[in-house]
C-alpha cells in the first residue's frame, strides 16, 4: 500500500505570462502505516501535491506509484484510488450537502456503488470512529456546531474505507478542544486500524507530537524529509523558510549555547522537562 | 477550467482607458453593441473591429487575457452559429441528409459569431478597465434620474458591485467543493441529463450555503462600518469629466458616423 | 468609567418556530460585568461557545442587550439613537477575511467607512493614506483583496476600520483563519496601533501566544468571565486553565512543569528569554 511519487513537477498556466512552478521534481516513497507530517508555508506547493496523491491534479512530469502501479497509466480507475487513498480538504464541514448526518456521510460509499447494508454499516464505523454519538446522526449536519461539523466530514471521507488519510490542516480554525479531539481521533485511526496519514498542519507542535515523519516542502520543492527530530534540528533553515521548530527546541538549544548539555533533539515540553530535571538532578 | 471566467474581473493596470470616466465608459459599450446592430456588411465590422482593436490597445490589458474569457460562451456561441448556419433560407452549397448549408447562413452565422465575440469582449474591455465601485458609481449617477420615481438605484448598483467582488471568490469555491466530493467519489461527467443534473446537487447545496454565510457575514461588516444605504454618503473618488471624456464622446461621434455610413456602401 | 463598560449583561439567542412560539433560549451571556479602561489591549479567551463572540458583537450594537447594559464611550448601545456614533468609535474585524472587504481595489475598500459616515472628499484621502501606512499596506492600494494573503486581507480590513478614526477595535478571531505568518503581521500590526495611536483593542483569540502579548486577559466560560488579570496572572494558572480546555504556550508550560517538579523558577513566565534568564544559573550551578 505504498505511495511512490517520482519526479513529480506540476506547472500552472504553462506557457502564459502566470506561468509557476508549483511542484519542482518531487520524489519520495510513503511506505505503509506510516503517520507523516507535511508543512511548508502557503504555496510552498503542498497543497497541490496531496491533490496529486489521489489524481485530482494530473503532474506537468513525473508520476505517482500506488501500491506498485502507475496511477496515470491508461486504464487505471481513479475512482478506485480516491476510495483508497482519502482525502480531508481544508475546512472539510463546507462540502456537507445532505438533509442529516448519516446521509452526508453515506455519500462516498454510496458513489461506490455497494451494497445497502454495505454502506449503512460503514457509514456507523466511520461516524463512531470519529466520536459522533447516534442522537446526533438524524440531524442536519448544519445544526452541529463548527467542531462537529468538521468531524462528519472527515467520516465522509472514511466511509470511503481509505487505506491512506490525507488531511489538509484539519484544525485550523478549531479551539484548543476541538483540536485535541480531532487529532486524537486521526491518532487513533492510525494506532488502530493502521491507517497511513498524511497530515498538513501549521503547528509545529503538533507535527512534534503526532507525526513519526516530516516532509517540507519550500518553493515546490522537497526542503527536508526525516524524522521529527532530525528536520526541528535544521530550525535556522526553517525560519529561512518562513517556518518554525517548536518553541522548546529554541530553549534546547539556547541552552546548549550557553554551555549546559542538554539534548539538541528536544521537541516536546515532556521531553525538555525529564531533561532539564535530570541535569538538575531531580 | 471556470476560473477563466474573466468577464466582470478588473485588471489593475495604468491605462487611458482605465482612467476614463466610468460613465464615458458605459455610454461606449452601449454605442458599441447597438453599432454591431447597426453594422449590416463586411465594411460595417471591419469598422467595429478597428474600433476594437484600438480599444483592446488603449486598454494596456493582455489580449490573451480577453479572449480566454470567451471560453466561458463557447456553448453560446457555437448554438447560435449552428442555428443560424443550417437554418437559413437561401442559396444551397452543401448538404447532407436534412442538413443543408446555404450562402446566406454562412454569411449569418459569420456575422452572428463576430457580433457575439465582439459584444463579449468590449463590455469585458469595460469591466476589465473600470473597478466595480467605479461601476457602480457610474451606474448610480447615469440612472440617477430614476431615483425620482422610486427605483432605488443605490441600492441596486451596490449589490452589482457585491456581485462582481464575489464572482471570483465564488468560482474558486466551486472549484474546490467540486474537488472534495470528487475525493468522495462523486463523476461530475458522465451519465445522462437526470444523472447529471442530480450529481450537482452536492456541489449546489453547499455552494449556496456558503453564498448566504458570506452574505449574512458581509452584511453585518457592512453594518459595522457603518452602512445604511446612499443616504448621506460622500464620494472618495467623486465622478468628474475630464478633457479626456469629451475627447472620447468626439471619437464615440465619429466612430458611429462611420458605422451608420458604412450602411451605405456595397458589400457582403 | 472606562472606555467600556458592560453591566451584568445578559443575552439570549431566542429561537422561534413558525408561529413564533420560543422554542429555544440559548443564553450566550449570562450575567457579565467588565470595565475596560481606554489604551489597554485586552485578549478574551475562551474555548467556542463560552459567549466571547457574542460579547464582541455588543460592543458595537451588532447585537444588544437582553438585559443588563452595555456603554461605549458613555454611550448606552440600546440607544438606537446612538448607534452609528458607537459604530464609528468601535471599529470591528471579523474572522474570515474575504467576507468583509466591500471594494475590488485595496484602497477603496479603506475608503468605504468614512463614505458612509459622509465624510468629505479630501479628507477621505488623507484618511485613507493615513490608514494604509499605519497597517503597512501602502504598497499594495491599487491590487485587488483577492490576490492578497490572509494576513495582508486582514491588515486591508483592519484599515478599513482605522480610517474611522475609532477609539476602539474590537477583532473576533482575526486570526484564524491564517497561517503562521499571518498571523505575526496582524498581531504586529494591531500591537503597533495600540502602542502607537493608544486605540483601545478588543481581541478575541484561541492563540495564547498572542494573548501573551496584551495588558489584560479575560477567560470567558459557560457567558461568564472566569479568569481575568495581567498575562502573567492568568498564565501562571495552568491548570486552572486547562480546566476549561484553554492551551498555555509551550514556554510557559514548561516552566509551569518545571516548578510543579520543584525548580525554583518565578511564577508565570510567558517568555522564551524569561525562562532562560531564570533556568541558566540553576542548570549551570548544578552541571
Amino acid at each position: 500500500m505504498s505511495i511512490r511519487v517520482e519526479h513529480l513537477t506540476f506547472i500552472y498556466n504553462q506557457g502564459t505570462a502566470l506561468e509557476q512552478r508549483a511542484l519542482d521534481d518531487v520524489s519520495f516513497e510513503i511506505p505503509n502505516g506510516q503517520f507523516v507530517g507535511l508543512i511548508g508555508h502557503t504555496g510552498s506547493g503542498k497543497s497541490t501535491l496531496i491533490q496529486h496523491l489521489n489524481g485530482l491534479i494530473r503532474p506537468t512530469s513525473g508520476t505517482i506509484f500506488y501500491d506498485g502501479t502507475d496511477i496515470y497509466s491508461e486504464g487505471y480507475s481513479l475512482r478506485q484510488l480516491r476510495s483508497k487513498v482519502g482525502l480531508v480538504f481544508q475546512y472539510p464541514e463546507h462540502q456537507l450537502f445532505e438533509v442529516d448526518v448519516f446521509s452526508d456521510v453515506c455519500y462516498g460509499p454510496k458513489n461506490l456503488g455497494l451494497s445497502q447494508e454495505e454502506i449503512k454499516s460503514r457509514a456507523e464505523d466511520a461516524l463512531r470512529s470519529v466520536g459522533m454519538k447516534e442522537k446526533y446522526w438524524d440531524q442536519s449536519p448544519f445544526e452541529l456546531s463548527g467542531g462537529q461539523k468538521r468531524r462528519v466530514a472527515i467520516a465522509g471521507v472514511l466511509a470511503m474505507n481509505p487505506e491512506v488519510l490525507i488531511l489538509d490542516e484539519p484544525t485550523a480554525g478549531l479551539d484548543p478542544r476541538g483540536r485535541d479531539e480531532i487529532l486524537d481521533e486521526i491518532k487513533s485511526l492510525h494506532e488502530e486500524k493502521g491507517m497511513t496519514i498524511i497530515l498538513v498542519s501549521h503547528s509545529m507542535e503538533d507535527m512534534a507530537r503526532y507525526a513519526s515523519r516530516l516532509i517540507v516542502m519550500n518553493h515546490g520543492k522537497k526542503a527536508f524529509d526525516g524524522t521529527p527530530k532530525e528536520v526541528f534540528e535544521h530550525y535556522k533553515e526553517l525560519e529561512a523558510m518562513g517556518l518554525a521548530a517548536p518553541q522548546v527546541t529554541y530553549i534546547a538549544h539556547e541552552l546548549r549555547e550557553r554551555g549546559i548539555p542538554v539534548d539538541k533533539d528536544i521537541t516536546t515540553v515532556e521531553e525538555a522537562r525529564d531533561a532539564i530535571l535530570r541535569l538538575l538532578g531531580k | 477550467m471556470i476560473r477563466d471566467i474573466t468577464i466582470g474581473q478588473y485588471y489593475p493596470v495604468d491605462s487611458v482607458l482605465h482612467r476614463l470616466d466610468p460613465r464615458t465608459k458605459l455610454f461606449g459599450t452601449m454605442m458599441f453593441i447597438i453599432s454591431l446592430f447597426l453594422a449590416s456588411n463586411i465594411w460595417g465590422y471591419l469598422a467595429a473591429t478597428v474600433f476594437l482593436a484600438a480599444a483592446i490597445r488603449a486598454s494596456k490589458v493582455p489580449f490573451g487575457f480577453m479572449v480566454r474569457g470567451l471560453k466561458a460562451i463557447l456553448f453560446l456561441l457555437l448554438l447560435s452559429v449552428s442555428f443560424n448556419l443550417f437554418l437559413t433560407d437561401g442559396r444551397e452549397i452543401f448538404r447532407l441528409g436534412f442538413l443543408r448549408i446555404t450562402i446566406e447562413g454562412l454569411r449569418m452565422a459569420g456575422f452572428m459569431a463576430v457580433r457575439l465575440i465582439y459584444l463579449v469582449v468590449g463590455s469585458s474591455i469595460m469591466t476589465l478597465t473600470t473597478t466595480p465601485n467605479q461601476l457602480t458609481d457610474g451606474l448610480e449617477k447615469s440612472l440617477g434620474f430614476l431615483k425620482k420615481v422610486g427605483v432605488p438605484v443605490h441600492e441596486i448598483s451596490m449589490m452589482m458591485s457585491i456581485a462582481l467582488r464575489f464572482i471570483p471568490i465564488l468560482v474558486e469555491e466551486t472549484d474546490k467543493i467540486m474537488k472534495a466530493q470528487m475525493a468522495r467519489g462523486a463523476d461530475f461527467e458522465s451519465g445522462g441529463l437526470i444523472q447529471k443534473a442530480k450529481s450537482m446537487v452536492p456541489l449546489l447545496v453547499p455552494l449556496f450555503i456558503s453564498a448566504f454565510r458570506r452574505a449574512t457575514d458581509l452584511a453585518m461588516a457592512m453594518e459595522a462600518r457603518c452602512y445604511h444605504g446612499g443616504e448621506g454618503r460622500t464620494k472618495m473618488k467623486p465622478l468628474r469629466y475630464a478633457g479626456r471624456d469629451y475627447r472620447t464622446y468626439l471619437v464615440y461621434a465619429f466612430y458611429m458616423a462611420v458605422i451608420i455610413g458604412t450602411r451605405f456602401l456595397p458589400g457582403i | 468609567m472606562g472606555i467600556i463598560k458592560a453591566s451584568r449583561l445578559i443575552f439570549d439567542y431566542i429561537r422561534r418556530d413558525e408561529e413564533e412560539n420560543i422554542e429555544e433560549i440559548d443564553r450566550a451571556i449570562d450575567g457579565l460585568s467588565v470595565d475596560v479602561e481606554k489604551g489597554t489591549f485586552v485578549a478574551i479567551l475562551g474555548h467556542n461557545g463560552s459567549g466571547k463572540s457574542t460579547l464582541a458583537k455588543q460592543i458595537n450594537g451588532i447585537l444588544t442587550p437582553t438585559e443588563g447594559t452595555v456603554w461605549v464611550c458613555g454611550m448606552d448601545t440600546s440607544d438606537e439613537s446612538k448607534i452609528w456614533e458607537i459604530r464609528k468609535r468601535t471599529g470591528m474585524v471579523f474572522q474570515n477575511p474575504d467576507n468583509q472587504i466591500i471594494a475590488n481595489v485595496v484602497e477603496e475598500d479603506v475608503g468605504f467607512g468614512p463614505e458612509n459616515i459622509g465624510v468629505p472628499t479630501e479628507d477621505i484621502w488623507t484618511r485613507v493614506n493615513e490608514s494604509l501606512e499605519a497597517v503597512g499596506m501602502t504598497a499594495y492600494r491599487y491590487k485587488s483583496p483577492n490576490k492578497l494573503s490572509g494576513g495582508q486581507k486582514q491588515r486591508v480590513a483592519i484599515a478599513g476600520v482605522m480610517a474611522m478614526r475609532p477609539e476602539c477595535i474590537v477583532l473576533d478571531e482575526p486570526t484564524a483563519m491564517l497561517d503562521p505568518n499571518g498571523r505575526r503581521e496582524v498581531i504586529r500590526t494591531v500591537r503597533k496601533l495600540n502602542r502607537q495611536e493608544g486605540i483601545t483593542v478588543l481581541l478575541i483569540t484561541h492563540y495564547m501566544e498572542e494573548a501573551v502579548q496584551a495588558d489584560r486577559v479575560i477567560v470567558m466560560d459557560d457567558g461568564k468571565i472566569v479568569m481575568d488579570g495581567t498575562p502573567r496572572e492568568i498564565f501562571s494558572r495552568v491548570d486552572e486553565l486547562k480546566s476549561y480546555r484553554l492551551d498555555v504556550p509551550q514556554v510557559t508550560e514548561l516552566a509551569y512543569e518545571l516548578r510543579k517538579a520543584g525548580v525554583n523558577l518565578p511564577e508565570g513566565i510567558l517568555s522564551q528569554e524569561e525562562l532562560l534568564e531564570s533556568l541558566v544559573p540553576l542548570l549551570q550551578a548544578a552541571v
